[in-house]
Formats: structure tokens, sequence, C-alpha cells
């Protein structure tokens, strides 16, 4: 058990140093990242910006519904809403999410092409491969996902004021003077680095459990589910590692 | 050239290539040929540094292939080109890509000389205007022949085929083995190829290397295959009584 771990922790590293080395030819390269930065970006929006705008939604029901009858001011859904969605749900559920979109094509693009032998291929060429198929992801993801997450903290909180103000739950006022009180912009910094250090953690250990796929395509499946609950686990991980650190 | 000296390989406990000592010439074909699970596939990857021999060494003409750093290997490579069994093409990319992937990130030409080059070598495996093609839409043959042709790109000292004819027709074998062979002498190339392909063999065998469980048990060319009395040779080649009988007739042999 420990010697398994020990090995694929020290062959994750040797992997990251190998894609961190420099690139043959930036042009390619940039042309890959702009490409991962569609597929990452552009291709999770819808899915992220469902699940942010019911996330918000169902926060600010279930609150109300708490808050009902208590002396707590109803103007502090809006303030609730705003900081669960910053501090912890668009950066953790969105992650997660994209750790099973993102990651699970990640690894299977990257297991497939070992299978069809086309990372040998590259290699007989001379190309590094751990660079040229890991670097420009690991770059568009670390862009890109906070961009998402940003995203989705903002939509989470308009499905928040959606859902309580249009039934009439709370005045819209009331909703907007709590998203305008007690705001602490350290929050926000603190929802950043988890974003990026969560984009970091998928998109390696996905590109990882790609990059050494065995077998055929059953292990091809394998490969790709182990990277979503290597990756979810791991995020949820760093999670309480970072809320200790940054808020202890 | 590439010189083997006592090259091993074990998997575990198993040696699957027991000291193999050769020599593949420059400007020839030279063919490593075995019974199936013979070790011709590990042979090959040792050759191009997908895997390590165990012990042993492989010289490329001075240069002592296991010494080299990642970066002196990757210089190497520029020189090599490999010919996959399932031709490996990138298959999200047209043909043209294909060709163009090694170019691009190897040379510094500028987009209209890379065009020329690409279309050069898709002259050369005769798939002139196959450019825009994606490697699905054509056959077996010609993603080999695109294969050939994405290797020989950069001009290869070195170059390498893992059954170049598998799953081909014996008309099309042909043509590839022509192809291949032609590549060779025209560039001087220090070709290797892999095969079960009783015609390769005699066709274009300038160096034939057999193996048996691992081990190299005859070596010659195409003229030498007819008359040469080996037992493992004749066991492999002449495997049909139909064989025999013709070569026993050809030697006059009752
Ligand atoms: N990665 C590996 N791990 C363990 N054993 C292996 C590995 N690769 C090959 N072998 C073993 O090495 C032996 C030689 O295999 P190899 O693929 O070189 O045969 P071959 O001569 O190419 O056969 P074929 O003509 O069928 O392609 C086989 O017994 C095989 O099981
Ligand atoms: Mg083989």
């Amino acid at each position: 058990m420990f010697s398994n771990f020990a090995f694929h922790f020290g062959r994750y590293l040797e992997l990251l140093g190998d894609a961190f080395s420099r690139p043959e030819r930036l042009k390619i390269y940039w042309r890959e990242t702009l490409r991962q930065m569609d597929d990452i970006g552009v291709g999770s929006l819808i899915i992220v910006a469902i699940i942010a705008i019911f996330m918000g939604a169902v926060a600010a029901v279930q609150f109300a519904y708490q808050l009902d009858g208590q002396l707590v001011p109803s103007y502090y859904i809006g303030y609730i809403v705003r900081d669960l969605a910053i501090i912890e749900s668009a950066p953790t559920i969105t992650c997660l999410v994209l750790a099973g979109k993102v990651g699970s094509n990640m690894a299977s693009e990257i297991g497939g092409m070992r299978q069809k032998e086309h990372i040998d291929a590259m290699e007989i060429m001379g190309v590094n491969t751990a660079a040229f198929l890991i670097l420009p992801k690991i770059i568009a993801a670390m862009v890109m996902i906070p961009l998402l997450v940003a995203l989705a903290a903002g939509l989470a909180i308009i499905g928040g004021y959606l859902a309580v103000v249009i039934p009439e739950t709370i005045p819209s006022s009331a909703y907007i003077k709590g998203l305008q009180s007690f705001f602490v912009p350290y929050n926000v910094f603190i929802m950043f680095v988890k974003a990026f250090i969560f984009a970091f953690l998928l998109t390696t250990i996905s590109c990882y459990k790609g990059y050494y796929v065995e077998g055929g395509s059953v292990e091809l499946g394998a490969a790709s589910t182990q990277a979503v609950v290597v990756s979810d686990i791991l995020i949820l991980l760093a999670d309480f590692l970072i809320a200790v650190v940054l808020t202890g | 050239m590439i010189r083997c000296e006592n090259v091993k390989k074990s998997f575990g406990d198993t040696e699957v290539l027991k000291g193999i000592t050769t020599e593949f010439e420059a400007g020839k074909c030279n063919l490593i040929i075995g019974l199936s699970g013979a070790g011709k596939t590990v042979m090959l990857k040792l050759l191009v540094g997908l895997m390590k021999q165990t012990s042993g060494t492989i010289m490329y003409d001075d240069v002592d292939f296991n010494s080299l750093s990642d970066e002196e290997l990757r210089a190497l490579r520029m020189k090599v080109g490999m010919l996959f069994q399932g031709s490996a093409l990138f298959d999200s990319m047209t043909v043209e890509e294909n060709i163009l992937f090694p170019l691009e990130l190897f040379t510094r030409k500028t987009k209209a000389e890379m065009l020329d080059r690409v279309n050069y070598v898709l002259e050369r495996v005769n798939l002139e205007g196959a450019n825009k093609k994606y490697p699905s839409e054509v056959s077996g043959g010609m993603q080999k022949r695109v294969g050939i042709a994405r290797a020989i790109v950069l001009e290869p000292k070195y170059l390498f085929c893992d059954e170049p004819n598998s799953g081909l027709d014996p008309k099309t074998s042909m043509v590839i083995d022509e192809l291949i062979q032609s590549i060779t002498y025209d560039n001087n190339i220090t070709t290797v190829i892999n095969t079960h392909d009783m015609n390769s063999v005699m066709e274009i065998g300038d160096n034939i290397n057999l193996l048996h469980h691992g081990t190299l048990v005859w070596r010659g060319n195409k003229s030498e295959v007819l008359t040469s009395n080996n037992e493992f040779l004749d066991n492999f080649i002449f495997a049909s009584p139909f064989l025999q009988r013709l070569r026993n007739a050809a030697l006059g042999r009752s």
C-alpha cells in the first residue's frame, strides 16, 4: 500500500519534472494551449453555469427556510449565499464537476494516444511528450478554471437572488443589502487560491493516469474513472488544508 | 550502422533476449525475422530506445545509445524514423498535418517550404493529392504509406519498420517493400525491418537476422537463405510441406 503510493507519487513527480522542461517550439505549444483553453473554458461553460445557478438557488432557499421565524434579519440570506459561494461552493463544487468532465476527458485522450502508439511515435520523432501533451493542458486549466470559478460564484449569487426574490420570500433590496454587507476581499483571494490549486491537481492527476495507461479499452475506462476519483479526493483534501492554512 | 553487443532483455524472471550480437548496416534493408514471440518487437523497441536493455550495448555509428542524456537522445531521434505496426497516425489530424507535425516542431522552414516537403514525400510514396484526407478515410495500405512519408520527412539516417506488411495483401506488401527498399538505397539509410513475410525476406533481405526464443540463430542475406542448411532457418522459412518440396526440387534433392 505505502510502496504503491510511493511508486505513483515518485513517477508523478518525475512526469511533472519532464512536463515543465523547455518547450521545443513555443508557437506550437501556444497553439495547443489555445485549443485546450477553448476545450476547457468554452466547453465547460454551460455545465458550470447550470450547476452554479442551482447551487446559489438551493442555498438561498434553504437559508430562508432555516432563518424563518428566527431573529436573524432576512438580508443575511444575501450575505450567506455570497460568502458560501465565494469561499466554498464555487471553487470546490465547480472543480469536482470539472474533474469529472475535463479530467476524465484528458485521461482518456492521453491514454488513447498511449494505446494507439501515438506517444511512442512522438517520442521517436524526438518530441518531449510529457511536455507537449501535458504542459498546454496545465496552463490552459490554470487560466480557465479560475475564470470559470469566478463566473460560478457570480452566477450562484444570481441564482440565489432569483430563488428568493421572485417568490417574494424576501424583497430584492434586502438580498442586495445582504450582498453588500460584511464583504471581506480576502475571501475572494481564498477562492482564487483554491481554484488554482484544484485546477493544477485535477489536470496533472488526470494526465498522469492517462500517460501511464496500459492494456486495452477496459484499462482506459478504469484510468479515466480513477483520474476522477483520485482528483476528487485530493481536491477535497486540499480544500480542507487550504481552509486550515488560510483561515486558521 | 547500428551495432548490438551482447544485448539482453528480461521481464521479471523471463529472459526474452539472451545476448544478441549483430550489426545493421547502412544503405541496406536489415531484417529481423523469427516466429511469433521470438523477441522481434522487443528487439526493435530496444533499438529505438522505447525500452531499455537489461545489459549489453547498442551503438549508433560511434555513439553508445544508452549513454545519451535525454537531450542528446532527442537530438539523435530527429535522425530516426519509425513506421509502426498500426501506423500510429494522429487520427485527429489530416494526412498533411500528420506529416507537417515533425517539420513544424523541428525545422525552421517557412510554411511554403514545409508544404513543398510534404508534397515531395507524399509523391515519393505515391500518395500525391491525399493531403486533406483523414487517416480513417484511407485504406490500411495507404495509412502505411502515410506512415512512411511521415517517418522520412526529416530525412532520417535510421529507419525502423515493425511488420510493415502485416494486414496487407501480397501485392500491396510488395509495393511497400519496394518503397522501403528504394528509400533505403537512395538515401543510404540504415533500415531495420521486423517481419514474418517470406516475400520480404526473399525480395529485400540484404542482411537477415533470425531470432529463435531470444537467440540469434542465423545471419545472412537473401541469396544464402536457400542454401544455408540451417535447421532453424529451414524450420522457419520452409515451414510448409509445399515449400519444402519446392526447395528440394530446386536443390535437386529428392
Ligand atoms: N512488456 C512486456 N512485458 C513482459 N513480457 C513481454 C513484454 N513485451 C514482450 N514480452 C514477451 O517477450 C516475448 C517476445 O515478444 P515480442 O513481442 O518481441 O515477440 P515478436 O517476435 O515480436 O512476436 P510477433 O511476431 O508475434 O510480433 C514474448 O514472450 C512476450 O510475451
Ligand atoms: Mg512483434
